[in-house]
């Protein structure tokens, strides 16, 4: 009775990998156990769809969503990295024709060499185009460029009808998939329009700001003149301090930026890597005391004043990659992330909310704030123009669920809203205020997907 | 669903009228519990906690549930799970029973052994079933650190204790990775209307401290609770005594 079903196996050529398993998010808290099945073809996918049980299925990329979005307990999840085929580049247009699977590390392998770049993209390369959909994810262009359904032309989506649909922008369907966590259907490839480069380098400005309203003031005026902007914020300062960061801010380089010698393989795409982080990290590693440390030292060590400094688009846009499993680092406990967004005029609660964390000692790595442009037109898309703050959090931290429950409502009264895709521990009645659209979603759900079969933790715990 | 501290949204448990049961249940109402069944024998006891609950702003419902009847488990707690996922289920009921009496009387000894254990083995196993089939779930149990290693004066609750400790145990080893996590929670001497006239042992608990202790092993997805947590060193030197020592401390 308590085996654990391991199905098929290897049995035949036909049938596909699938093993029940516990299964996390990247921040490694609740695991729950699913089958987990790995389709190798958009027939194998539509019969999983077809077949996932009363308990439904969800679509899983690299497993980068903090929280529960991409679990299922007791049902079936779908690992999309199977298909991960790039179908067609369009070299003069500047799009790419993939699978749901492919990773934008494996797109920045294959674009890059022909001068063009991902058109969006988060801290992380090991997303899938499925998964940056599914979340509609963000990055530092989000001002300049919009989350990453706004470069998505059309995708293909299986349904819970088994049925594979074409669906372009401006559709109910398309806006309801763009940030709907997988739960409308799987997507099986898309076609997303690029951004052209001259190189594989990246030209960074980088000032520190010495508080929080230095910083918040130094965004607004000149972020408009850069596509990328995020700043490093320090959330162990307190007092005068509170609030100091660091603002990198830069585009991509030009080739007469280039020194002679690295403008012999300007395209070249570099990502050094460290070893992995050990499996089992010792707890307690990660004290105020030693991340305090490592802020003062991140914050000392960075230039006051800095610009047109050559960066590697790695160590730019994705400084964790470099440490595979970075998320051990939080030991057996795992972690949140907390990331939430306050609409302009809201910079009181921002304030005040750097100023709790702060003021708790919360030993939260650098965290990160951002301005974000025009909201998206993704239902549940996260981004709304505003103020972004988001910072991991070890999940044993004392008292640390009601402080986040005090945060949530201080988000919600100012009309903002916290990102599904780091969610791990939201409560379901903060949602609808949160998510105006929810309403149309459930409505959309119920009407394609009556049976529920796209289900997981996540919409359950949140009754999405 | 549980959230990332281990928090249950649905609760179901057994043993309804426990006061270290309802005193975990309020806690967890405070954060995310919504949902809460309390399966016990109908009662005007139950009646009146599933009120109290209801005040809480939780939706309370009773189920009809004897230990000592382990033929209508199944029936009795299939159809909780029918209704809906159940994110943690507390295993609370049991008997103190009185040890002199039951020396004297072994039919009333076999009561207290068929409560505390046997019926939970049988509530134990229905409840990991259901929980394994949904995928996920906190089955949490109250042992005792009376079961840790029985004494003159209350070995027959400590070996049914004890029994049910080790069950415990080995379920959670059963369902390891099945994403069903099992907590076995041991406390002391728990100030409560069961232990009511008794004297007081050393390190003496309240139902309120074993509920935030409860809480914290959820958030840690601990495997065993202690309350309070000296006496996981306590224990640990007591259960090494020699028996002709341990026969004579005044425990």
């Amino acid at each position: 009775m308590f085996v654990g079903v391991r199905r098929n196996k290897g049995d035949t050529v036909t049938d596909m990998p699938a093993d029940t398993v516990a299964v996390t998010g990247w921040g490694r808290t609740a695991p729950t156990a699913a089958q987990l099945i790995r389709p190798r073809s958009y027939e194998e996918a539509a019969a999983a769809v077809r077949e996932c049980g009363t308990r439904g299925g969800i679509p899983r990329g690299l497993g980068r969503a903090y929280g529960d979005a991409a679990q299922n307990a007791g049902g079936a999840v779908l690992d999309m990295t199977a298909l991960d085929r790039v179908h067609a580049i369009d070299v003069t247009e500047g799009t790419v024709l993939c699978d749901a699977g492919v990773s934008l590390h494996r797109l920045m392998e294959l674009l890059l060499p022909l001068g063009w770049f991902v058109p969006v993209t988060p801290g992380t390369r090991y997303v899938t185009v499925g998964g940056a959909i599914g979340a509609d994810i963000h990055g530092k262009n989000h001002h300049v460029s919009g989350s990453f359904a706004r470069h998505v032309r059309s995708f293909e989506l299986l349904t819970a009808d088994g049925s594979v649909r074409t669906v372009t922008p401006g559709t109910d369907l398309f806006d309801a998939t763009a940030g709907g966590m997988g739960l409308t259907g799987v997507v099986l490839t898309a076609a997303v329009r690029l951004q052209p480069v001259e190189t594989s380098l990246m030209s960074v400005d980088t000032e520190r700001a010495a508080d929080l309203d230095d910083l918040m003031a130094r965004l607004t005026a000149t972020d408009h003149r850069y596509r990328y902007s995020v700043a490093w914020i320090d959330l162990l300062a307190r007092g005068a301090a509170t609030g100091r960061a660091v603002l990198t801010r830069g585009d991509h380089a030009p080739l007469d930026a280039l020194s002679a010698r690295a403008r012999r393989a300007p395209l070249a795409f570099r990502t050094p890597r460290l070893p992995a982080a050990p499996a089992v990290f010792p707890e307690g590693l990660l004290s105020r005391r030693t991340v305090g440390l490592f802020n003062e030292l991140w914050f000392r060590r960075a230039p006051r004043a800095r610009t047109g400094e050559l960066q590697r688009m790695s160590t730019f846009f994705h400084p964790l990659d470099g440490v595979p499993h970075w998320n051990r680092v939080y030991g057996r406990g795992g972690f949140v992330q907390y990331q939430f967004v306050v609409g302009h005029g809201r910079e009181e609660t921002l304030r005040r909310i750097v100023r709790r964390i702060s003021e708790r000692r919360c030993p939260s790595f650098l965290a990160v704030l951002k301005r974000f442009g025009e909201a998206d037109p993704g239902w549940l898309s996260f981004p709304v123009p505003g103020w972004t703050l988001a910072l991991d959090i070890p999940a044993g931290l004392p008292g640390l669920p009601a402080f986040l429950d005090e945060l949530d409502d201080e988000v919600a009264a100012a009309g903002g809203r916290v990102y599904l895709a780091k969610d791990s521990r939201l409560r379901p009645e903060l949602l609808s205020a949160m998510y105006p659209r929810l309403a149309d979603f459930r409505t959309l759900r119920a009407r394609l997907d009556p049976r529920g079969v796209f289900t997981s933790d996540l919409s359950r715990r949140l009754a999405l | 669903m549980k959230d990332a501290f281990g928090l249950p949204q649905s609760l179901l448990v057994l043993g309804g009228t426990s006061e270290i049961a309802l005193a975990t249940t309020r806690r967890l109402i405070a954060r995310r519990t919504r949902t809460v069944w309390l399966a016990g024998r109908p009662s005007p006891a139950l009646d009146r906690a599933a009120e109290e609950l209801r005040g809480l702003g939780a939706e309370v419902r009773t189920v009809a549930f004897d230990a000592l009847e382990p033929e209508a488990h199944e029936a009795a707690l299939g159809k909780v799970f029918a209704e809906g996922d159940i994110d943690m289920v507390l295993l609370a009921f049991g008997v103190l029973g009185d040890q002199a009496r039951d020396e004297r009387d072994p039919v009333s000894a076999v009561r207290v052994a068929q409560t505390n254990y046997t019926g939970a083995v049988s509530a134990g196993l229905v409840s990991a079933r259901a929980l394994q089939a949904q995928g996920h779930g906190s089955l949490v149990v109250l042992s005792s650190v009376a079961g840790e290693r029985a004494r003159r004066a209350n070995f027959i609750y400590g070996s049914s204790k004890a029994g049910l400790d080790a069950f415990a145990q080995g379920l959670g080893d059963a369902l390891h990775g099945t994403g069903v996590h099992v907590m076995v929670v041991r406390p002391g001497f728990v100030r409560s209307k069961m232990t009511a006239g008794l004297p007081e042992a050393p390190l003496a608990t309240t139902p309120e401290e074993v509920a935030a202790a409860v809480e914290l092993g959820l958030r840690r997805r601990s495997e065993t609770v202690w309350v309070p947590g000296a006496l996981r060193v306590v224990m640990s030197a007591l259960r090494h005594a020699p028996r002709a020592v341990f026969r004579r401390l005044p425990v």
